[in-house]
């Protein structure tokens, strides 16, 4: 043990602590509602990661699973008449019914290559934005309300914010796994080159089919509390064309392939769009172009991201001014490349 | 019943064209480029409003206006690939160039809303309304025209190709970009005409899609989802495969709407995945290359 690992544990205790006390802290509701919605979109920007992140094969597809959550919800408590609390219950459900709708949506977009595949997902998002539309159990164009939630608005957004939390917590944890099994060694494999993976034995279809229904199901989970978060759900806002989007952005500010990149790009991003749409100066469709411009300057000026950017800048700074290497800067560089290994899912490209 | 499903087949067939034309640029800058254009929706709609904006402003003919938007949507393209798609390097270029032109997407929907606001409108010029009637079947002479239109648009298309200099580098770079560039022939300029050349047959299609739909700065995602289908349906990079296809799949959505004009979308869509269980890489795609 040594002096870096103890401070990436202490740093990880005091994000713990900050993120539990946050709420407490801040009770206004405004407030916490940002908290509660960049949360849900950690979530999702992990479960992204989860497949497209370790696999390479970018979905633009994800608002399936979010939407398809949220509906399902919506569908059981309304016609099973669960109220209050119990509706919690259904969120399981949720789940399985992203992982029952992935796996025929990834074994006919699996099947091909990565630019098709992009261009699949999205094709399969709108044959399910039109199904929302067109279904008569979807409530058509005016979509689903939610059952009541009996709770004042300050332990409403507080209770949300620990649930999203939970979530997030538990998506962070699966990812972690993930990247440090021989599950995300495959995937990785895959992304390196999908054909000598397969030759080495990976069996490709299987484990991208896997990856990709672990994503939907956390997906489609976090879709269900947003909707009982918002106690609405539109076609047009559960789908969103937007959400992808807004997603594959947050993962690539933050860094492509890693999970605290994923993380970190929904805690700026969320946040951001949702300060932008409160401004009346970018109201409307000018935080759309505020967002693309955003957008724009990430894959211009920093591709790779904010936390692969920031750990190398930070591995400059350590060994400038410290050419002769002594027993301490050996250690310390081992230390930081074992470091950068672990804590980088995405692993030395 | 038999005239409906004439009359929807016609009118397939003559919207086709106008997608044919659309899908080409979409194709083409695939071939090339090797990105895929999400903004090629988008610049269709912008297409459209230009044509749109000087029919209603200017009282220009949306057919004469041509003259001055065909040109003007080729400057926007190069620029666009100028700006941001020839910046792009590395490993992670393919999908990089998608997130790209989904911001540049984003962004002329973005200001096309600022400026137009959310109503839908649509270019009608007087003969937009009239018909002809052939055969016992009535054809709008906006579609009669807009198909010849788009006839021509792929002609012109099809000459630059195979009958010019260009043309030929176009190809060798859809080839091989390695041994184009060793051949002497700048990958960079040919890749900029492209894109521009790709980007200016949606000021065409704009204008036939402005004047037989209403459209809005939304209406974007509808036609790019439509294209990128009926590109994926071709083979990425075929453009006698975006021909085909388009005919194939607006002739089926066409029918199809006959007797399920809600559903008729869907069709579309279940069609692409129908094909892609059968042959991943499209009708008419090229042999695959190994770890692409």
């Amino acid at each position: 043990m040594n002096v870096r690992a103890l401070a990436k544990g202490g740093g990880l205790v005091a994000l713990i602590v900050v993120a539990v006390a946050f709420p407490q802290v801040f009770t206004n509701p405004a407030v916490t509602n940002y908290g509660v919605l960049a949360l849900i979109f950690a979530t999702a920007a992990v479960a992204w990661h989860i497949f497209s992140g370790n696999t390479g094969y970018i979905s633009l597809g994800q608002a399936v699973f979010f939407g398809s959550g949220a509906y399902a919800m919506g569908i059981a408590a309304r016609d099973w008449h669960v109220q209050g609390t119990g509706v919690f219950e259904l969120l399981p459900l949720c789940g399985a019914v992203g992982a029952v709708i992935a796996v025929p949506f990834g074994l006919i977009a699996l099947r091909v290559r990565r630019h098709t595949f992009i261009v699949v997902t999205i094709a399969i998002f709108f044959i399910f934005q039109l199904m929302a539309f067109n279904f008569w159990f979807t409530g058509g164009s005016s979509g689903l309300g939610s059952p009541f939630l009996t709770w004042a608005p300050v332990p409403y957004n507080q209770n949300f914010y620990y649930i999203a939390l939970a979530f997030t917590a538990g998506s962070v944890v699966i990812a972690w796994l993930v990247g440090r099994s021989r599950f995300g060694l495959q995937l990785r494999a895959i992304r390196d080159d999908e054909d000598r993976a397969r030759g080495l034995g990976v069996k490709t279809m299987r484990v991208k089919l896997t990856a990709f229904t672990v994503s939907g199901a956390l997906t489609a989970m976090i879709g269900a509390v947003w909707f009982y978060y918002l106690n609405q759900v539109e076609p047009q806002t559960g789908f969103n064309p937007l959400f992808d989007l807004t997603l594959v952005l947050m993962v690539f500010l933050g860094g492509l392939g890693s999970i605290s990149g994923a993380v970190l790009g929904a805690l700026i991003i969320e946040p951001l769009s949702l300060w932008l749409n409160t401004q009346p100066a970018f109201s409307g469709s000018l935080s759309e172009v505020m967002l693309g411009g955003v957008f724009l300057l990430v894959v211009l000026f920093m591709p790779r991201g904010i936390i692969p950017t920031g750990r190398e800048y930070l591995t400059k700074l350590r060994t400038r001014g410290q050419p002769a290497v002594s027993a301490a800067d050996a250690d310390g560089a081992a230390a930081a490349a074992q470091s950068a290994s672990s804590v980088n899912s995405g692993g030395a490209r | 019943m038999a005239r409906e499903i004439i009359t929807a087949i016609v009118d397939g067939i003559l919207l086709g064209g106008v997608y044919a034309l659309m899908a080409v640029g979409l194709t083409l800058i695939f071939g090339v480029l090797d990105i895929i254009n999400i903004a090629q929706g988008v610049l269709v709609i912008l297409g459209a409003y230009l044509s749109y904006s000087l029919f209603t402003k200017a009282h220009i003919d949306p057919f004469l206006g041509l003259l001055i938007t065909i040109p003007a949507m080729f400057v926007i393209g190069v620029v666009i690939h100028w700006a941001f798609i020839s910046r792009l390097r590395g490993t992670e270029r393919t999908s990089m160039t998608l997130l790209v032109t989904y911001a540049v997407a984003l962004i002329i929907e973005g200001i096309l809303f600022k400026i137009y606001g959310a109503d839908n409108v649509q270019i009608s010029p007087r003969y937009v309304n009239s018909s002809a009637h052939v055969l016992g079947v009535y054809i709008g002479w906006i579609y009669i025209w807009g198909f010849i239109l788009a006839v021509a648009g792929v002609a012109v298309v099809y000459a630059l190709l195979y009958r010019t200099r260009f043309g030929r580098s176009v190809r060798a770079v859809m080839q091989d970009e390695t041994a184009a560039r060793l051949v002497g022939i700048s990958v960079n300029k040919v890749a900029a005409l492209t894109f521009g050349i790709g980007v200016a047959v949606t000021a065409a299609g704009g204008m036939e899609f402005g004047a037989t739909n209403a459209f809005n700065a939304n209406s974007g995602y509808d036609l790019i989802s439509r294209l990128l289908s009926i590109v994926i349906l071709g083979g990425m990079g075929s453009v006698g495969g975006a021909l085909a296809a388009s005919l194939f799949m607006l002739t089926l959505e066409s029918v199809v709407t006959v007797w399920q004009p809600t559903w008729a979308v869907a069709v579309y869509y279940a069609a692409l995945v129908i094909v892609l269980l059968f042959r991943p890489r499209g009708l008419f795609g090229r042999k695959a290359v190994r770890a692409q």
